[in-house]
């Protein structure tokens, strides 16, 4: 059971990982998005694992909460996505610098 | 009569000076006043001091009364109280009436003087806020009342010596009248606060001071000594500190007369005389200020035998005459040395009173070589002015013979020898040079003919005829025993003065002699020079004596070059090259590091989330191994 558990926790960590790496690296606010979806999902693997591994409902019921939260984040983000994308005609998060201080 | 009235010698000239410079605002703001009315104000304190000083001083004859009052307490420090008193001795009634008595025929002759002038109302408002100052200066019951009378006569010098301030120079000298009399009154009040540090505890006023002298160490009293001298330097114009007296002759010449002549000045001596409890256990720096006195007599001398401008020859010639009254007090016969300050008062006015006739009766001009002739236009301040001549250099029957012959005496009986010498060159020089100005004034012929003579008006005249009869009486009251008189002088301030070892009266009449024929030398040689002078002619004004020996030049040099230089350093190095730059640079610095960390905000979305997550992985690393 423990083994089994650890192996869990290491796919979900690597998924976290991978989302990090995906964060800092891509330049698509897209993928971005995905690679932060990517995480919270790694989190919910560990939230469901954890959940077995105790034979508590509590942290299921956490992993169902953060599913249903992610899902109306979803709706905002991709609404944001398209009036940023409308107002530079781009998705590279570099082009939006206007809150950055100036530099001449 | 009541002693409360002795508040009101001092009083008196103040109440007037506080409504003449009231009258003088509405004067110059309202309407203007007419000169009478600041006259009246203005002549009137002088002479009720007067009235009230003769009171107290009839009531003190024939007894050594001294008469204290109290007004009020003026200050209260833990369990030291000062009192504002007044206190009536033998020496301070003295000098008031003499002050007051010279003051007031000055104040008139001023009234005639400055007839003319815009600022006659503020000109006696400042006169009569002197007498008060100078007044309290002599009436004051212990040391700090005495140097507020000290402080308030330099603020009146000051103001009267820049007078006519629309001349930068005038200001000029007002100034360093003012700033030298603060390097010595810096002297004055360190020695005061010695003072008080070893006798201050319990009583502060004079009485008190000399009951717990003796228990003053000597080194700390010597030290409160020479500081206190030193105030007197400044004050009475002695080396080194003398540089302002012949720039103060800037002032109108009634101030010259009163001032720096016969009352101000002449409040070093009196500071001595009034401390004699501390000189008299302090020979040596009663020596030191003798020979201080003489040398300050010896340099003043031979400057004065080679001026043109007249006021200046008598302003050296003041501080000349005030050598020797601190030959006299520097030695213990303080009786004498008042006495000396006594005659001078009158002679030295006279002189300057006269000197100042003929200034305004020939429009303004002070160069002795381009008067001449003056005999003959201007015969009543001719023979006032020769009494007074006269007197200064010692010829008897008149007043400047009998104290100066005293002074030298004392020197001698003491067995000074180099200072009685001194003594007797600088009358010899004292002498020529009096007689050098006489007779180029008076008798120089070939002067400029064209010129106009100016009347010279009765409040000019009046008081020159009563100050030379003062000058002629005045030394009657100190005819030495020898001569078969009375020695009243001596008598009245017998406290003031110490034993020495008597004389014989052979050696009295040749020592009497030997002055008499030094002042002779001196007329005799000024006879032959400059009797019927040929006012063509004008003396080489050059060479190291006409310069003053380039002390001014030198002290320039010293103290307000040093100065300058130390504040320039001060304001480029320090200021501006240290203190503004290190601000400077803070501030910049602040820029800098807003500029550095300004570019963490960058706008890069991926660099704030690396940030973010590696401050989350360091807290979260930080919390297991803490906590785990």
């Amino acid at each position: 059971m423990a083994d089994s558990l650890m192996s869990y926790v290491a796919l979900a960590m690597i998924l976290l990982s991978i989302g990090i790496l995906g964060v800092v690296s891509r330049k698509n606010i897209f993928i971005i998005y995905m690679s932060i979806e990517l995480m919270l999902n790694a989190v919910n693997i560990i939230f469901v694992s954890l959940g077995r591994y105790y034979e508590s409902m509590q942290p299921q019921i956490m992993a169902m909460l953060v599913i249903g939260i992610a899902a109306a984040e979803a709706a905002v983000f991709l609404s944001l996505i398209v009036v940023l994308y409308r107002t530079k005609k781009s998705l590279n998060p570099d082009v939006f610098t206007v809150l950055g201080q100036k530099r001449e | 009569m009541s002693d409360f009235l002795l508040a009101w010698i001092v009083l008196v000239p103040l109440l007037s000076a506080v409504i003449l410079g009231l009258l003088y605002l509405y004067s110059i703001r309202v309407a203007k006043l007419s000169n009478t009315v600041f006259s009246f104000f203005g002549l009137s304190a002088p002479f009720i001091s007067l009235f009230i000083g003769l009171g107290f001083f009839l009531q003190m004859l024939g007894s050594d009364k001294v008469i204290i009052y109290k007004a009020y307490k003026w200050l209260q420090v833990d369990n030291l109280v000062l009192d504002m008193a007044f206190r009536a001795d033998h020496l301070s009634i003295f000098m008031v009436l003499f002050i007051t008595f010279v003051g007031g025929f000055i104040h008139i002759y001023a009234a005639g003087y400055m007839k003319d002038d815009a600022g006659y109302g503020k000109f006696f408002f400042y006169f009569n806020l002197f007498l008060a100052s100078m007044l309290l200066l002599v009436l004051a019951n212990n040391p700090i009342i005495m140097f507020v009378g000290w402080e308030g006569v330099g603020l009146c010098s000051y103001l009267l010596i820049s007078f006519y301030y629309n001349d930068g120079e005038n200001v000029e000298a007002g100034n360093k009248a003012f700033m030298a009399n603060r390097a010595g009154d810096l002297g004055f009040i360190v020695g005061l606060i010695t003072l008080f540090h070893y006798v201050g505890e319990y009583r502060f006023d004079y009485e008190g001071i000399s009951l717990a002298i003796a228990t003053v160490p000597l080194p700390a009293l010597t030290f409160i000594g020479v500081s206190l001298f030193i105030g007197a330097m400044g004050k009475s114009a002695q080396i080194p500190l003398f540089v302002w007296l012949p720039d103060a002759m800037a002032g109108p010449t009634p101030v010259s007369a009163l001032i720096h002549a016969a009352t101000m000045v002449t409040a070093g001596v009196y500071m001595v005389a009034r401390f004699h409890f501390i000189y008299d256990l302090i020979p040596n720096v009663g020596l030191y200020i003798a020979y201080i006195g003489a040398f300050s007599s010896l340099f003043a001398a031979t400057i004065a035998m080679r001026q043109t401008d007249i006021k200046k020859i008598l302003a050296y010639s003041t501080m000349s005459q005030l050598g020797y009254m601190f030959i006299a007090v520097g030695l213990g016969s303080y009786s004498v040395g008042i006495f000396h300050v006594f005659t001078h008062a009158f002679f030295k006015a006279l002189l300057f009173m006269g000197a100042g006739a003929i200034i305004i009766a020939l429009h303004h001009e002070q160069n002795i070589f381009k008067m001449g002739g003056m005999k003959k236009h201007t015969p009543l301040i001719y023979f006032t002015m020769l009494i007074a001549t006269l007197a200064i250099s010692g010829i008897p029957p008149f007043s400047g013979f009998f104290s100066k012959d005293e002074i030298l005496l004392g020197a001698y009986a003491r067995g000074e020898y180099l200072l009685w010498a001194i003594g007797v060159v600088t009358a010899v020089m004292t002498a020529y040079y009096m007689f050098r100005l006489f007779f180029v004034v008076f008798y120089g012929k070939n002067h400029n003919t064209k010129r106009k003579i100016e009347y010279v008006s009765g409040y000019m005249k009046i008081p020159l005829v009563i100050l030379a009869l003062g000058v002629i009486l005045s030394g009657l009251v100190g005819i030495p025993e020898v001569l078969g008189g009375h020695n009243l002088i001596g008598l009245w301030l017998e406290n003031w003065s110490n034993d020495y070892a008597e004389v014989s009266h052979n050696t009295e009449f040749i020592l009497m002699s030997i002055n008499v024929f030094a002042a002779f030398i001196g007329i005799f040689i000024a006879y032959k020079k400059f009797f019927n002078y040929d006012m063509t002619k004008v003396p080489k004004l050059s060479g190291l004596v006409w310069n003053k020996f380039y002390v001014d030049e030198v002290y320039n040099f010293v103290f307000v070059k040093g100065l300058q230089r130390l504040s320039s350093f001060i304001v480029i190095k320090i200021d501006i090259n240290f203190i503004d730059m290190a601000i400077m640079e803070l501030s910049r610095g602040f820029i800098k590091t807003g500029l550095f960390v300004s570019r963490m905000q960058n706008a890069n979305t991926r660099y704030y989330a690396f940030i973010m997550l590696t401050g989350i992985s360091a807290i979260s690393m930080y919390l297991i191994i803490k906590l785990g």
